[in-house]
């Protein structure tokens, strides 16, 4: 699964949390940093807590944003949130300490939560490709642009060109390690056709996906990330090339006239994960 | 059952919609409840239920409680009531 | 015209030249004084009163009017008012000292509404829709012995119109019937105009005195209620999936026609659709309703060819209906009364809200979550009625007030009539219409069985606590065709 839209959702507001399941994004990030203020912590803890266990939400993909480890929260959020079925843990400011800190805390409690790393310091940045090695249990990078635009000293602006350097670094990085490239948030909730066109560059420099701060941004990412259908029917013809191919023992086929090899059997494979139709059988398609 | 006592005014959640404003004091021997809902004609009882089973839960028995409802799910007035109760019972860092 | 059939012509009596018409004005129609019009009008007591609420929470003229009624001394009056508002609630001494003793309407809110819940109406309430009432003033069921008209221009005869003067407010739709019925009509006006005052939503033949007051009300308050597009992504998401259940019907294609309530997940599914029609090169026949600055947008658009208009929801509405001749105005019996040939029956799709709906299907939107008056038919029973798809539209989560229940504090529209029910958490089909159950599943819908959705809430909210009611009969819930289709009871 490739989350083509995370959901930031506050951690202390019970009405956003009840209903966060049915606003269409592929995962929720349920907040406990910056959306929580810092008398209202421990409320949230419990809140977001009760209310996992309430609600069946297996139908969608939730995370958790713990707070950084250099505050005192960190290791509070996790006690917390250990019990529950998640899918994984977003840790803002990612840094080779926090990384490491993180990934020992989920081994030595037996936690198969799956991490998503937040770049958004400069360090972090130069760094991306050490911190994000530091965990098997990476599946992500999201780009914070807001926090690493001050970090720089940079002014940020609505076309981004100021983050052009910190996106295409981030999804260098993703690629080298076969992890997911999220986008940072467009902040401006009623500007639609300004996120339209952040989310196509994002998209066309190679990211697999975008955070998002507004539920009424879900439905325009989702449709920018998705395939189209002419995409995913061309995809699925070259995966069951691929299996006829392989159950013949042929080692390579062609489609269209053109030779399929390795790099566009991938695209395939990506691309039916992205569009939600990828099937455990094609695991071992690409040797 | 462990046994909290309720040392000193708290209160949590807020009068948001879909919330609850739960105000928590030293009681005068046994729970002492006050309940104000915008659903209370049709879910008095049940808010009072879930508050009381949840200062159960938490070992509390000797409280003065004011609660303000905004129509907050049974998950939301449990988290309030514990955090409330948290917050009641802790001692003040010197 | 006995004489037709009078074979015996020499019986017939010619007019005496001594007799012979003489020319002379007729008599002077424009007061201020309103002491004395009242008592040229002799209200007596038991009489039946008219009012039209198309200033919305902004009118004066019932008060006033109700006022001076009280100041005589008159008892046991009828108040027949097309709708009474938050403003009202100053009528609520009338009802105790028995000035008022029964109320017809179609929709109710504020305090006054509350007050009658709570039984201090000495007669009864009779909630009728507006087609209903269209149909029970023009057939006699309700014979009006005085309708003050709130005009918002009246010229010194009496042509009435709705967009010329301060207060103008559009259409006079719900106006009509009772001018054309009640054995005296008032225009109660503050923009008195020059001889012809035009266009006239009623004409001076109809009306028989004019009073002039320093203000009808304040224009600013017919923008009452909810008619701005939500910004709530729940409701976003139901107005969105709305869009999918009209595609998926099959009707949304050239020629269609289209109908919307004013509340915040309506107007967000009209302009979802407006960004469908644009999308798709769709062009409808007509809008209808009320109708608000989102629909005369659409026609300026050249997404509608007409917009039949019984009542303006806002200033924009307002201005379009002055401007664009292809704005209609429609009476409140050419918008739904079920005797005669309405716009309804010519209705593709109408968006509703619910207060309530249980699972037959059967909604309540004239009582709110504590039992109390709150609201009323309007059009809803109507287009439920008329339309070829009926889709209600409301949140199934919302602050802990329960939308689906096994039975519905009041009934104001039949399930029979409705359709669909569109929720953030399913899409429910009226077992009526399997051919829509076919079509949603066809399409990937979210169809879920309404039982099925109310357990779930049900689940997730506890099951409330029925509302506790005397066993005293306050009021009638009408269906538009006369018959009695629910008993409103008072209040504990």
């Amino acid at each position: 699964m490739s989350y083509k839209t995370l959901l930031f959702m506050p951690g202390n507001n019970p009405g956003m949390l009840q209903s966060s399941d049915i606003l269409g994004a592929d995962g929720i990030i349920i907040d406990l940093e910056d959306a929580v203020a810092i008398t209202e912590k421990d409320a949230a803890r419990i809140l977001v807590c009760e209310y996992l266990n309430t609600f069946d939400t297996t139908q969608s993909d939730i995370f958790v944003r713990v707070n950084p480890l250099d505050t005192p929260f960190f290791y509070d959020d996790l006690d917390a949130i250990k019990t529950l079925n998640i899918t994984g843990v977003v840790l803002p400011k990612a840094s080779v300490e926090s990384m490491e800190a993180l990934d020992k805390y989920l081994t030595e409690n037996n936690l198969d939560f799956k991490v998503i790393g937040l770049v958004e310091t400069a360090l972090g940045l130069e760094m991306a490709m050490d911190i994000l090695s530091r965990s098997k249990k990476v599946i992500g990078v999201l780009l914070g642009a807001e926090d690493l635009t001050l970090d720089l000293g940079a002014k940020r602006t609505k076309e981004s060109e100021e983050i052009a350097y910190a996106r295409s670094r981030i999804i260098a990085v993703s690629k080298a390690l076969q992890i997911e490239a999220i986008d940072t948030p467009w902040t401006d909730t009623d500007d639609y056709e300004g996120l339209k066109i952040d989310t196509l560059n994002a998209k066309d420099l190679g990211m697999t996906g975008k955070a998002l701060i507004s539920p009424r941004h879900v439905d325009i990412v989702n449709s920018i990330f998705a395939p189209s259908e002419q995409e995913v029917n061309h995809a699925l013809r070259v995966v069951e090339g691929v299996k006829a191919a392989n159950e013949k023992g042929l080692g390579a086929f062609s489609l269209d006239g053109k030779m399929v090899d390795a790099p566009i059997i991938k695209r395939a494979l990506n691309l039916l994960k992205m569009s939600g139709d990828y099937k455990e059988e094609y695991d071992g398609l690409l040797k | 059952m462990h046994a909290t006592k309720i040392i000193k005014m708290a209160k949590a959640g807020s009068v948001e919609s879909n919330d609850i404003l739960i105000m928590m004091s030293p009681g005068e021997g046994s729970i002492d409840m006050e309940v104000e809902s915008v659903v209370f004609n049709q879910y008095g009882d049940d808010i009072k239920k879930i508050i009381l089973d949840t200062l159960n839960e938490e070992g509390v028995t000797d409280a003065k409680v004011i609660v303000k409802d905004k129509g907050a799910l049974d998950f939301t007035i449990k988290a309030r009531v514990k955090a409330c109760v948290r917050r009641g019972s802790e001692q003040d860092e010197l | 015209m006995d004489y037709l059939n009078n074979i015996d012509l020499d019986s017939i009596k010619i007019i005496d030249k001594s007799e012979y018409p003489t020319k002379k004005a007729k008599e002077d129609k424009v007061t201020n004084d309103i002491d004395n019009l009242f008592k040229e009008l002799n209200i007596h007591d038991g009489a039946v009163i008219s009012f039209h609420h198309h200033l919305r929470n902004g009118d004066y003229v019932t008060n006033l009017i109700m006022k001076q009624v009280q100041k005589l001394g008159i008892k046991n009056v009828t108040l027949v008012a097309s709708s009474l508002f938050p403003t009202n609630k100053e009528l609520i001494p009338l009802l105790k000292d028995g000035t008022i003793k029964n109320i017809v309407t179609s929709y109710i809110s504020g305090e006054l509404g509350e007050a009658i819940s709570h039984g201090e109406l000495q007669g009864y309430i009779v909630m009728q829709s507006h087609g209903g009432r269209g149909r029970s003033i023009l057939n006699g069921e309700i014979e009006i012995d005085v309708a003050f008209i709130a005009s918002p221009s009246s010229d010194n005869k009496g042509n009435i119109s709705g967009v010329n003067g301060t207060n103008s407010c559009g259409t006079l739709g719900y106006a009509i019937a009772d001018s054309m019925m009640a054995k005296k009509v008032v225009a109660v006006t503050d923009s008195l105009v020059e001889y012809p005052n035009s266009p006239a939503d009623i004409t001076e033949d109809y009306v028989d005195h004019i009073l002039v007051v320093d203000s009808i009300g304040l224009k600013s308050g017919i923008v009452s209620g909810t008619t701005m597009i939500t910004k709530d992504p729940i409701g976003l998401k139901i107005a969105k999936d709305t869009l999918k259940v009209m595609a998926a019907s099959g009707l949304l294609k050239d020629g269609f026609s289209f109908q919307s309530g004013a509340g915040g997940i309506s107007l967000a599914a009209t302009s979802f659709l407006r960004d469908y029609m644009i999308e798709n090169n769709l062009k409808g026949s007509f809008a209808s309703g009320g109708i608000t600055g989102y629909l005369t947008d659409m026609l300026e658009e050249g997404l509608f060819d007409s917009l039949f208009d019984v009542q303006c929801f806002d200033l924009k509405a307002i201005e379009s209906l002055k401007r664009n001749s292809n704005h209609l105005r429609m009476s409140a019996s050419q918008y739904g009364n079920p005797e005669v040939s309405t716009v309804v029956d010519n209705l593709d799709i109408v968006i509703l809200g619910a207060t309530e709906i249980d699972t037959n299907f059967n909604v309540n939107v004239m009582t709110g979550s504590h039992g109390m008056l709150m609201g009323g038919s309007g059009g809803h029973q109507d287009t439920a009625a008329g339309s070829k798809l009926s889709i209600i539209v409301s949140k199934l989560f919302s602050s802990r007030i329960p939308l689906i229940k096994d039975k519905v504090d009041v009934i104001t529209t039949p399930g029979s009539t409705v359709d669909v029910l569109v929720t953030e958490r399913g899409i429910c089909v009226n077992p009526l219409r399997q051919d829509l159950i076919e079509l949603f599943k066809a399409a990937k819908l979210n169809v879920v069985d309404i039982n099925e959705l109310k357990d779930y809430s049900e689940k997730i909210m506890g099951v409330a606590k029925p509302i506790e009611k005397t066993d005293r009969v306050i009021g009638l819930s009408e269906y538009r065709d006369g018959r009695i289709i629910d008993y409103i009871y008072e209040v504990k």
